[in-house]
């Protein structure tokens, strides 16, 4: 009957769930429950300290009120920590192994696993549920020495490098849906880049919620050493829900000297029906350190999905000469709400960041940007642009922009511009008299208003993302 | 092709066009002239299916009601106006806008779609006859445009859609004498035996390079005299005042 429900709702694309058994920790949050999930994993104590540590220092953490997208209360001890597909229990060979039915998932997904993926240069980490089913393309990056593993391999491969990265950027005690993260997680990916190697392909993966009533605590850590790059992509796309789902990723990424990383998200998790019912929360932490002189990392990210997205995918820019980048899109329609945007902590000197910010907010949606830019007193000469859009269509709904500009010295600069349009009817009209239906038009108007963060996405990437800001907006003039 | 039959539009409670009639046969070229205010643009917009009007009378396109059409039906069936203040799209390329709009019209019209490549040879064919430099084209869609390059592009637009009936609101305003000989030659080059215009203007100026078979003086939501070329050379002397 449900399924016949989801079957029925054309409007969500990716609006299926895959009958797969599942193997489940106890429910709720409790001591017992972390120890489940370090046992099925098979983690060395260490692992299981550092969660213990993170456990109990959220008993002293409060949740956090201040954004501005309000939601009920979250009943943390209703939750089930961990959840996997059965078969993936004893580790498949190839993908001749893995059952068809999440093969399936991936192949209704548009996730092209093996043969397509490896024409476009791309391998793929792809995560069911919590745990990894299936990694491709190792062979090829293992020959430059490229560590491209879920985070549960690389915690029994490589664990010097996790031990002295993972939580370096995002500290245990960090907030409380961090601190809830390194209690719990569950699983994710992890990039180690050796010195002075550029990969090779774009390293990709792909999130998906599946089993109900689990809160997705993915983990991922990417370090590039010394002179390295890597692109690293992320996607996600969720299954029809009716109740709300918490998601609560961690992302850590490490750029030493001469570094750089580029990492883009393209988010369509369940954004909840036109009334507001269901969906996904999006409470995400996405920090990354430059820790090294001239080194770089730039975020990119096109929000669509989820009923809540609350984000602030930040840079802290400590080697002198480092620069940091954040260029989003934020899209909400509906009842959806979105609190994103990024925090520039400029330490080192010379240092650059650059944001620009496009929300679209279209029915009863609300979309606020929120900033932080500071610039430390030791931070000499450094810049910092930031341009802050917003479209609205209709008017019922809301755009907010929150910049903090915090700066400590007078050789420093700060540029902060910011505008609000509202889609225009006149627009509108002149693209209907060339031929162009609503829908087309409003493409067409809003994949101009978001070129400048478009343009930064790879190639295959901006194509999907061109036409999901499209689909985002279905329906939502006239 | 055109046949309006006492045609009323009212909008936000002002009554503008109350009772127009006017007949147009294929490959004629009409002339409409009248003081500001007189109903002009209203026209313009109604024909095209601009939302906000309160319509009574009759519209008929090639035996069809134009009333039940929206906006991009009757363009995909080959109505085009020329706009009289052309819009600015940010971030929307000039050569993407023009080739969505094509394929968005033959496809309406059972045509195949074209790719990038024959698109662009054929809008480079099509801008060179106009004297259009080919950045233009890479440039966004009318964004920090000179009026006159505007214009040009609004006449670039009509040549590469082909529209049947082609409406130009006041496309001569704002235009140097350069820039109007342009337009004017590219309106000439597009005329034909199947085809009909519709040109709204204040000034005999553009007739003079394009002539039409009638000339209509509008006033106060009607047309109170038809004539041919001669009547807007009249016009020019003596001004609206004497007829209206």
């Amino acid at each position: 009957m449900k399924t016949e429900d989801l079957k029925n709702n054309k409007d969500y694309k990716y609006g299926f769930t895959t009958d797969v058994e599942n193997v489940r920790s106890p429910k709720g949050l409790s001591e017992e429950t972390i120890r489940f999930i370090s046992n099925i994993k098979k983690e060395p104590n260490w692992m299981l300290e550092w969660r213990l540590k993170a456990f109990n220092r959220l008993k002293v953490l409060k949740e956090p009120d201040w954004q501005k997208p309000k939601y009920p209360k979250i009943d943390y001890q209703d939750l089930y920590y961990y959840s996997a597909p059965k078969s993936a229990s004893e580790k498949p060979k190839s993908l001749d192994e893995i059952d068809p039915k999440i093969l399936e998932t991936y192949k209704k997904l548009g996730i092209p696993l093996v043969e397509q993926k490896r024409l476009n240069g791309i391998a793929v980490d792809a995560v069911f549920d919590s745990v990894s089913v299936a990694t491709t393309f190792k062979d090829e990056l293992t020959k430059k020495g490229i560590i491209f593993c879920s985070i549960s391999e690389a915690i029994q491969k490589h664990p010097d490098l996790v031990k002295k990265y993972l939580g370096s950027v995002i500290p245990i005690s960090d907030h409380y849906f961090a601190t809830l993260n390194s209690a719990v997680f569950t699983d994710g990916s992890f990039v180690y880049i050796p010195p002075n190697t550029k990969c090779p392909m774009e390293l990709s993966t792909y999130f998906r919620i599946n089993a109900s009533e689990t809160g997705q605590f993915e983990r991922t850590l990417i370090i590039a050493d010394k002179g390295s790059y890597v692109s690293y992509l992320e996607g996600c796309t969720a299954p029809m829900r009716d109740e709300n789902q918490l998601h609560a990723a961690n992302v850590e990424l490490v750029a030493l000297d001469d570094a750089e990383i580029k990492y883009s998200t393209v988010q369509n998790w369940y954004p909840g029906d036109e009334k507001g019912v269901g969906g996904i929360y999006n409470f995400v932490t996405k920090r990354g350190a430059c820790r090294g002189k001239n080194s770089k990392i730039s975020w990119t990210q096109v929000e669509t999905g989820s009923a809540i997205t609350w984000k602030y995918p930040s840079c802290i820019l400590q080697g002198d000469n480092s620069v940091g980048e954040f260029y989003s899109i934020a899209i909400t329609n509906n009842f959806q709400k979105a609190d994103t945007g990024t925090k520039m902590i400029h330490l080192g000197k010379n240092t650059k960041s650059k944001i620009i910010s496009k929300g679209i907010s279209a029915g009863n949606a609300d979309n606020m940007y929120r900033g932080l830019v500071e610039i430390k007193n030791k931070a000499i000469n450094s810049r910092n642009y930031t341009q802050c859009d917003s479209l609205l269509m209709g008017n019922k709904c809301g755009a907010h922009t929150i910049p903090y500009i915090k700066n400590n010295n007078a050789t420093s600069t700060i540029e902060h511009e910011a505008t609000t349009t509202k889609i225009n009817e006149e627009q509108l009209y002149y693209c209907n008299q060339r031929g162009l239906d609503q829908e087309e038009a409003v493409s067409l108007i809003v994949n101009g208003f978001c070129k400048e963060v478009l343009q930064q996405l790879p190639m295959e990437f901006a194509v999907e993302a061109q036409k999901l800001v499209a689909i985002s907006l279905e329906g939502s003039v006239g | 092709m055109l046949n309006i039959k006492n045609l009323e539009a009212t909008i936000d409670n002002k009554h503008i066009l109350k009772g127009l009639n006017l007949n147009i046969k294929p490959g004629e070229v009409h002339a409409i002239m009248g003081p500001n205010g007189s109903g002009k643009s209203t026209l313009a917009n109604v024909l095209s299916g601009k939302n906000g009007y309160e319509i009574k009378g009759d519209i008929k396109y090639n035996g069809e009601s134009l009333s039940e059409l929206s906006t991009e039906e009757r363009a995909q069936k080959g109505i085009f106006l020329a706009f009289q203040y052309p819009l600015e799209i940010p971030g929307v390329n000039t050569n993407t806008f023009l080739r969505t709009s094509l394929n968005s019209v033959r496809k309406a019209q059972g045509d195949k779609e074209l790719d990038t490549l024959t698109f662009l040879k054929l809008i480079k064919e099509k801008a060179s006859e106009l004297g259009i430099d080919e950045k233009f084209l890479s440039r966004q869609l009318n964004v920090g445009f000179s009026g006159g390059e505007k214009k040009k592009n609004e006449i670039l637009q009509m040549k590469l859609l082909q529209p049947k009936l082609s409406i130009l609101d006041e496309t001569d305003s704002g235009l140097d004498i350069d820039a109007l000989r342009i337009v004017a030659d590219g309106v000439n080059s597009y005329k034909s035996k199947e085809n009909a215009f519709l040109i709204i203007t204040h000034y005999q100026r553009l007739l003079d390079y394009i002539k039409p078979d009638y000339v209509h003086v509008l006033s106060n939501g009607k047309i109170i005299k038809t004539g041919d070329a001669d009547l807007g050379v009249q016009l020019e002397k003596t001004g609206y005042s004497n007829i209206v």
